[in-house]
């Protein structure tokens, strides 16, 4: 059945109605209208839906919107903006990583916590902290010179 | 910042079409910032300078480009181009792309030929849109053209700059009415041109420079909107029900299965079986429970493990001997020593980071497409005929899509959501899932290769026989411009007419006899095939060249002749040369026992391979370094050392990073791609069942060598480096290892029982 749903999106509260075992990717990008949590592979397999869960990298498309109700959900375009970048979008731009770009979610997410977490990361650290994601055009070179560059700029 | 809907209006605005400005180099014509009408514009043929470029009365400059970036930065290359000729600031160049409504059909996407074609025909109409703008001021300013300099859109009198007249004043808001002379082809061979002789490379400023894409910002930011973002008034959500065995058709359908589901309803024609929601989640969950009963499985496939078997066993359907020189028989049976070996190379998935979403909204007279396919143009003449409408009611508008490397599953759901629109009634987007997206694309073909080559006492080659034998490489065509090519108009009674097409190496051996051919063979079914087959990123070259350049290096070996040594005693060509030479060069090789005499004693073994192949006139040479552990089987192809020669250089960052996009793609085809199936049904339907390269994997370094020839028109860069990764990797495996792996993908399991054979 569905129910009210209350969440705080970006830093915006937000209220639905949907079934508590839809997946939260479908909330932000139906109900919401947010499109940059991206679906990939409703199976976790991929990371292009990845939000912040209260500032965890969670994987939308397999999240119960039901079980994050009243949570902090922050997405790519929450993270930074033009005027106020997070580090990883500046270096993202520098190094111009994207080609398709739809798999950016899973990996500026997932590393935007790293950094948080390890300011410093080393090669190996940063390449087990981006494990599982996926990015078809190839482009993992280009991301690990910006992770790289932006846990530089982290001073 | 949170993309607007789009609403129908917009794009289906009757007399006036609405045609957008975007920032410089960035892409699409519908979701802009700013508009002008098309008011007094002449119609949209290839023989009109306004069909490639519009000069704004505020002096910006509008490029229409009917080829497409697919997020190489192709527009951007085009922005340089135009921008050079026309001598107008990069800012003020705009490169419109993707909707049929406003470019002409270049071929979109197509073959590496962004620039190399597409970019011919840019190059000529701006130079034109130049001589004209530059006729006029003569007049106006009263001197000889010759006199004349422009800059930044600014034409003055040399020596006297206070006589000028800027384009935008010299256009006057109008359009130039002027005609090009037109090849009268569309697509890839379109060509056409003015009187204007475009520039040389010496006088170019921005071509050459490094230009950023500033759409990725607008992706960083999670503002760019995509196909799978596009929403339209009244739009219903639909997903598509595919038989759980290839081939089978739907007996029965329970519409009362998905009852309880909102708003839920089942779509049906002939064998194609859809279910339509107001809610996206609905139609998923419909989609889900829906009960179908299908037909009795016809076991189209071998068993997988046999596949080989069944190519080499096959009779071939077509064949061809593209190079046949000297006498190859008579010359291997006196040859003082015949090396063979063969080569198999799976099926292989796009996989598409995302599967496709295409949006349609088919009317009785006009219908609309939203697609992420490369080839926005053919999608709308496949829609046309698929529906019932001429061409030009039917317009196609590309929005980026989830990754595009050929032809994908986005063809496919272009046409799926074209059909679902007319019988619904309604706008219908398709969102397929991911099994779709990985299990029913159209796959990179299978194939087996046998190489034979003859020595002489000296080690000099006398003979080289080159097979390959497979599945065409276009069970379905490379545009969806046809129902017959697609799952839509397979499952509603278009019968398949598969194109018998395979490939040759591609490089300048000079052997004194040699023979490559090939042979295709038939499709495993002939309707609505999961396993049929179409261009995936070169299509055919990495198995081709895994083939070949996997057996130079073992001719090279059986002669005793260091690899790259080797491939230079029998290339001549200067280009070709200094490509391999430029590699060898960056990577520090010097010629040494092989294999490796100081692989390491330890769990890790080291060696490097070189390769190098052509593709379209773009020369690359690849050494590869590898790691293989003893224990694990596992290869990490650790660095690349990459030369690449594709004439002038547009755009030095954007091609380096084209460059790494297609080694790390290639490695992930090598090591870790295969479409799994059984006799009913293919099993690879996720990243689980389809692993691909993960972070872990990816090199250590790629090191490019960019060989520039300001002297060459530019030819492709999207593809080349693909086709010569693969045996650089097994090369270097063997001088790693001692041991040649011959079948791809080479996985861990592979690589230890190789290993323990030896």
């Amino acid at each position: 059945m569905s129910e009210r749903i209350r969440l705080v999106v970006d830093g915006k509260p937000c209220e639905l109605t949907a079934e508590p075992a839809m997946p939260l990717l479908y909330a932000l990008r139906a109900d919401l209208a947010l499109n940059n949590p991206k679906f990939g592979c409703g199976l976790a397999q991929c990371g292009a839906c990845t939000v912040h869960v209260d500032g965890r990298p969670t994987r939308s498309c397999v999240t119960p919107v039901g079980a994050v109700k009243g949570k902090k959900i922050t997405t790519l375009a929450g993270l930074g903006t033009p005027e106020r970048p997070h580090p990883l979008q500046t270096a993202y731009i520098g190094e111009q990583v994207p080609q398709c770009g739809y798999c950016l979610s899973g990996w500026v997410m997932t590393a935007a916590a790293l950094l948080r977490d390890t300011p410093k990361p080393s090669d190996k650290q940063i390449r087990q902290a981006l494990a599982g994601l996926k990015c078809r055009c190839g482009t993992h070179m280009a991301i690990l010179r910006a992770v790289k560059r932006a846990a530089g700029a982290n001073a | 910042m949170t993309p607007a809907p789009l609403s129908r209006r917009e794009f289906l605005k009757a007399g006036a079409l609405v045609i957008s400005f975007m920032m410089p180099g960035t892409v699409g014509g519908t979701l802009g910032r700013a508009s002008a009408t098309t008011a007094g514009k002449p119609p949209l043929t290839p023989d009109e300078l306004d069909s490639w470029i519009a000069v704004l009365p505020d002096g910006r400059v509008t490029a229409f480009f009917g080829k497409m970036d697919m997020g190489q930065g192709v527009d951007v290359a085009i922005a340089q181009i135009v921008a050079d000729e026309l001598d107008v600031a990069f800012d003020r160049v705009v490169v419109v792309m993707g909707d049929s409504a406003v470019t002409c059909n270049q071929g979109g996407a197509s073959g590496s030929t962004g620039v190399q074609r597409g970019g011919a025909t840019l190059r000529y109409a701006a130079a034109e849109a130049r001589r004209i703008l530059l006729e006029r001021a003569a007049e106006r300013l009263s001197v000889e053209m010759a006199q004349l300099t422009v800059r930044d859109g600014v034409v003055s009198v040399a020596g006297d700059p206070r006589r000028r007249a800027s384009y935008g004043e010299l256009i006057n808001g109008q359009h130039f009415h002027h005609k090009l002379e037109w090849n009268k082809q569309y697509g890839n061979p379109l060509l056409a041109k003015g009187l204007a002789i475009p520039k040389t490379a010496s006088e170019y400023r921005i071509v050459g420079t490094s230009i950023p894409q500033r759409i990725v910002a607008d992706k960083v930011f999670g503002a760019l909107p995509y196909v799978t973002d596009v929403k339209v008034d009244g739009m219903l959500h639909a997903r598509v029900v595919r038989p759980p065995t290839a081939g089978c058709a739907p007996v029965t359908v329970d519409e009362s299965s998905i009852g309880g589901i909102p708003g839920a309803r089942v779509i049906r024609e002939k064998e194609l079986v859809a279910v339509v929601a107001e809610r996206e989640w609905d139609a998923v969950r419909a989609a889900a429970t829906l009960k179908v009963t299908w037909a009795q499985p016809c076991t189209p496939f071998p068993p997988m493990e046999t596949l080989y078997d069944h190519i080499r066993q096959a009779k071939p359907i077509g064949g061809g001997l593209p190079v046949n020189k000297g006498d190859v028989d008579a010359t291997l049976k006196t040859a003082h020593r015949v090396i063979e070996a063969e080569y198999e190379w799976p099926l292989q998935s796009h996989a598409s980071m995302g599967p496709a979403c295409a949006v349609a909204d088919v009317r009785a007279d006009q219908a609309t497409l939203w697609t992420g396919s490369q080839k926005p143009h053919y999608g709308r003449n496949g829609v046309a005929k698929l529906v019932g409408l001429p061409p030009e009611k039917v317009r196609a508008v590309w929005v980026p899509g989830p990754g595009s490397y050929g032809r994908n599953d986005a063809g496919d759901a272009a046409l799926d959501a074209a059909l679902l629109s007319k019988l619904a009634g309604r706008p219908v987007r398709v969102q397929y899932m991911r099994h779709e997206g990985t299990g029913w694309d159209p796959k990179g073909p299978a194939a087996v290769y046998r190489a034979r080559a003859g020595l002489d006492a000296q080690g000099t080659v006398v003979a080289y026989d080159f097979l390959g034998k497979g599945f065409s490489r276009q069970d379905v065509a490379t545009t969806e411009s046809d129902p017959k090519d697609t799952l839509a108009g397979q499952l509603t009674g278009y019968a398949p007419k598969p194109t018998v097409i395979f490939q040759v190496p591609a490089e300048a051996y000079d052997f004194a006899n040699k023979r490559c051919g090939w042979e295709c063979i038939a499709p495993l079914l002939d309707r609505g095939s999961p396993l049929r087959t179409g261009h995936l990123r070169d299509p055919l070259g990495p198995e081709t060249h895994f083939a070949s350049e996997s057996f130079i290096d073992e001719v090279a070996y059986t002669a005793g002749v260091d690899p790259v040594a080797f491939r230079l005693k029998y290339v001549s060509d200067p280009r070709h040369v200094a490509v391999i030479t430029a590699a060898a060069e960056k990577a520090g090789w010097t010629a040494r026992p092989y294999p490796n005499p100081r692989r390491g004693k330890g769990n890790v073994m080291t060696g490097r391979g070189v390769s190098y192949t052509e593709r379209n006139g773009t020369i690359v040479a690849v050494v590869a370094e590898v790691e293989v552990d003893r224990r694990s089987g596992r290869v990490w192809a650790k660095r690349f050392t990459v030369a690449h020669d594709c004439g002038l250089i547009i755009n030095p960052k954007g091609l380096e990073l084209t460059i790494e996009g297609n080694v790390v793609q290639a490695v992930s085809r090598t090591l870790f791609e295969e479409v799994a199936f059984d006799r009913n049904r293919v099993l690879s339907v996720d990243w689980a069942s389809y692993p691909i390269l993960e972070i872990q994997d990816a090199p250590e370094r790629i090191d490019i060598v960019l060989i520039n020839r300001p002297d060459v028109a530019p030819s492709g860069a999207g593809e080349p480096s693909t086709r010569t990764v693969p045996a650089a990797i097994a090369n270097a495996i063997f001088d790693a290892t001692g041991v040649r792996l011959r079948r791809v993908p080479i996985t861990p399991e592979r690589v230890r029982a190789a290993l323990a054979r030896a």
